[in-house]
């Protein structure tokens, strides 16, 4: 075993922009999850249409930063769609429709029929070369001390990518240390009450879901430059469950619970990955043992028991306060 | 009675008319399934008193308090608030208007803190849409709101939980807390649902008292009790209702020897406390 390659491929790969991605993801889904309480649990779609947002403008010709623009518009609008028909009703309707709706895109985009604008499974490419046009970093240079390293290429995006994850704490930051957070907080807690004292419960769920799927918008946007394609099969609704993993795992309903998940997550997920890889080339019987695929499955197996020995050890996650969560509803 | 006694003259019958009604309503109803919950024909609640609604369990009284303050939808009827009508208004807009209401299952925010309850309760806080919370400016409206928050914590005795979580209170406390959460939105009329329940004898001699405060402030107030000593102390009116219909109104004294309420509480026992 070599397990200084193992930690260097780990720490690579978690400080790398798909995870900035994914933290910027799960801070969107924090707002509506953790601090309106609303049941999202078609997140991944949001990221989708974002970044199809922006693919398909390219492909009309957009300019890259219209096609952002109109990626995370296209997220908002989507949350608006959702949340108009679902918000006045149970929680739960929320978690249908969104669960279904997801899937449903994701096919209706893979689909023969919607292949003129979004190249079906093959999905579009060609929109990254403004971005990488901006990069100040000579491509294949490398970056870094010993092996550990990085193109100058993925620099670029790991800079731009955790430069928006901080961007959008503080936007976050300065909504729930304000009375709207407060408010989107009471609502969370009993809806009734926060009517009785004058809110428009709907109005402020329905923002919280735009604003969260814009966010989502935008990962999914860092995500399609970061792989300069965009394509369906990105977009599984494993994602989403990813992602409440991540935000639970760091504390739901705190500020940089999203950013600690995120990153403990794909440490966990990729040393784990590195550790079999390498177990699996150089110990035999691991070898023999563990197809590359089954250690895919392996792979879900150690985080499911992660979380299981979190839920029990640690419910309020990494940064949540305990206090918090031990009050009972009575 | 007192000569000064602000009901004094108005005569003790179902929907009779007051000098000076802050709500009215009209031919109200509300029926679930086949049973009728409000079948009210006409009841007005006099400005600046303090009205006790009784009844026996099931009487209808928290299903009013739901029509009124737009928790419910009434399938007819309509009803009014300082001569502006209210039927189709949401609940959210009625509290603006200035009718505020508890609830008789207590609903605190759970893991919000004590102070941050009583700070949601407020109308027109700049800080309170998108565009105030991400340019500021509502510091000055935040401070003025936090100082009104510390005195009426203080009234009811609740200033050392401050910053714990509202989750963390005793049942009591709770009902406190929406209390002075209510009052927090300056409501012109207050309607607690069974605001003693639960809370200990030494306590509500204090809140009768801040209750009696409120209408002494020129508030209006309509509580549900299902205490009678508690409704002869400090009401200026009774109404009763059963099986949803308003069956006797008029000054307490007059309340406890009228026939049909004898009749409507009928094997219930005098004083019982509420569940
Ligand atoms: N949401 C509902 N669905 C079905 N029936 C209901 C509903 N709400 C109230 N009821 C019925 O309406 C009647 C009146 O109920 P309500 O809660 O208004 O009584 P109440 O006078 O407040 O009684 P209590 O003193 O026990 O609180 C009851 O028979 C109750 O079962
Ligand atoms: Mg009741």
């Amino acid at each position: 075993m070599d397990w200084s390659s193992v930690l260097i491929d780990g720490l690579l790969a978690t400080i790398g922009p798909i995870t900035a991605a994914y933290a910027v993801s799960a801070i969107g889904l924090n707002l509506q999850f953790g601090y309106a309480g609303l049941l999202n649990f078609g997140h991944v779609a949001f990221m989708l249409v974002g970044a199809y947002g922006m693919g398909i403008a390219a492909n009309f010709g957009a300019p890259l930063w219209l096609g952002i623009i109109i990626g995370i518009l296209a997220a908002m609008a989507l949350g608006l769609l959702l949340g108009i028909p679902t918000l006045r009703l149970r929680a739960d309707y929320l978690a249908i429709t969104t669960i279904a709706a997801a899937e449903a895109i994701r096919l209706l985009v893979r689909s023969s029929w919607a292949q003129p604008l979004t190249n079906g499974v093959f999905g579009i490419q060609g929109f990254a070369g403004p971005f990488f046009a901006l990069n100040p970093f000579p491509a294949a240079e490398l970056y870094g001390f010993g092996d550990f390293v990085v193109t100058g290429r993925k620099l670029w995006v790991m800079i731009v990518g955790w430069t928006v994850v901080a961007l959008m704490t503080l936007l976050i930051a300065r909504l729930i240390h304000s009375p709207w957070g407060r408010v989107l907080k009471a609502i969370r807690e009993d809806e009734d009450a926060t009517t009785s004292l004058g809110k428009n419960v709907f109005a402020y769920k329905l923002q919280a879901l735009m604003i969260g799927g814009g966010i989502a918008g935008v990962a999914g946007i860092l995500l399609a430059l970061e792989q300069q394609n965009v394509t369906p099969d990105a977009y599984l609704p494993k994602i989403t469950f990813i992602l409440y993993v991540i935000v639970i795992l760091g504390g739901a309903g705190t500020i940089l619970g999203p950013i600690v998940g995120a990153v403990v997550f794909q440490f966990m997920f990729f040393t784990i990955d590195a550790l079999m890889v390498n177990a699996q080339a150089n110990i035999s019987w691991v070898g023999d043992l563990l197809t590359p695929a089954a250690a895919g499955q392996v792979k879900l197996v150690f985080v499911g028991i992660g979380m299981m020995l979190l839920m029990i050890y640690r419910p309020q996650g990494i940064l949540g306060n305990r206090e918090e969560v031990l009050i009972d509803e009575r | 009675m007192n000569a000064e006694h602000p009901m004094a003259g108005v005569p003790a019958q179902p929907g009779v008319p007051k000098p000076d009604p802050v709500l009215v309503a009209n031919g109200l109803q509300r029926s679930f399934g086949g049973l009728r919950a409000v079948d009210v024909d006409h009841l007005e609640i006099p400005r600046h008193t303090i009205t006790s609604l009784i009844g026996p369990n099931g009487a209808g009284k928290t299903t009013l308090f739901n029509l009124f303050t737009g928790f419910d939808e009434a399938d007819e009827g309509d009803w009014h608030l300082n001569g502006g009508p209210l039927a189709g208004i949401s609940a959210y807009q009625v509290a603006r208007k200035g009718m505020v209401r508890t609830f008789q299952l207590t609903k605190s925010l759970a893991r919000l803190t004590v102070m941050d309850n009583m700070l949601v309760a407020t109308k027109d806080h700049p800080g309170e849409n998108l565009w105030g919370a991400i340019t500021g400016g509502w510091k000055t409206t935040e401070a003025a709101n936090r100082e009104r928050a510390v005195e009426l914590l203080a009234r009811f005795g609740l200033e050392h939980m401050t910053d714990e979580f509202a989750g963390g209170l005793s049942g009591g406390q709770r009902k406190l807390l929406e209390m002075a959460r209510a009052l927090m939105m300056e409501p012109e009329v207050v309607m607690l649902d069974e605001p003693m329940a639960g809370v200990n004898p030494a306590l509500t001699q204090s809140l009768l008292t801040h209750i009696t405060g409120l209408r002494d402030d020129g508030k209006t107030v309509i509580f549900v009790e299902h205490d009678m000593d508690v409704v002869q102390e400090i009401s200026d009116w009774v109404v009763v209702m059963a099986q949803g219909k308003i069956i006797a109104e008029g000054l307490p004294g007059d309340i406890a020897r009228n026939r049909a309420v004898i009749d409507a509480y009928l094997g219930q026992h005098h004083g019982e406390a509420a569940s």
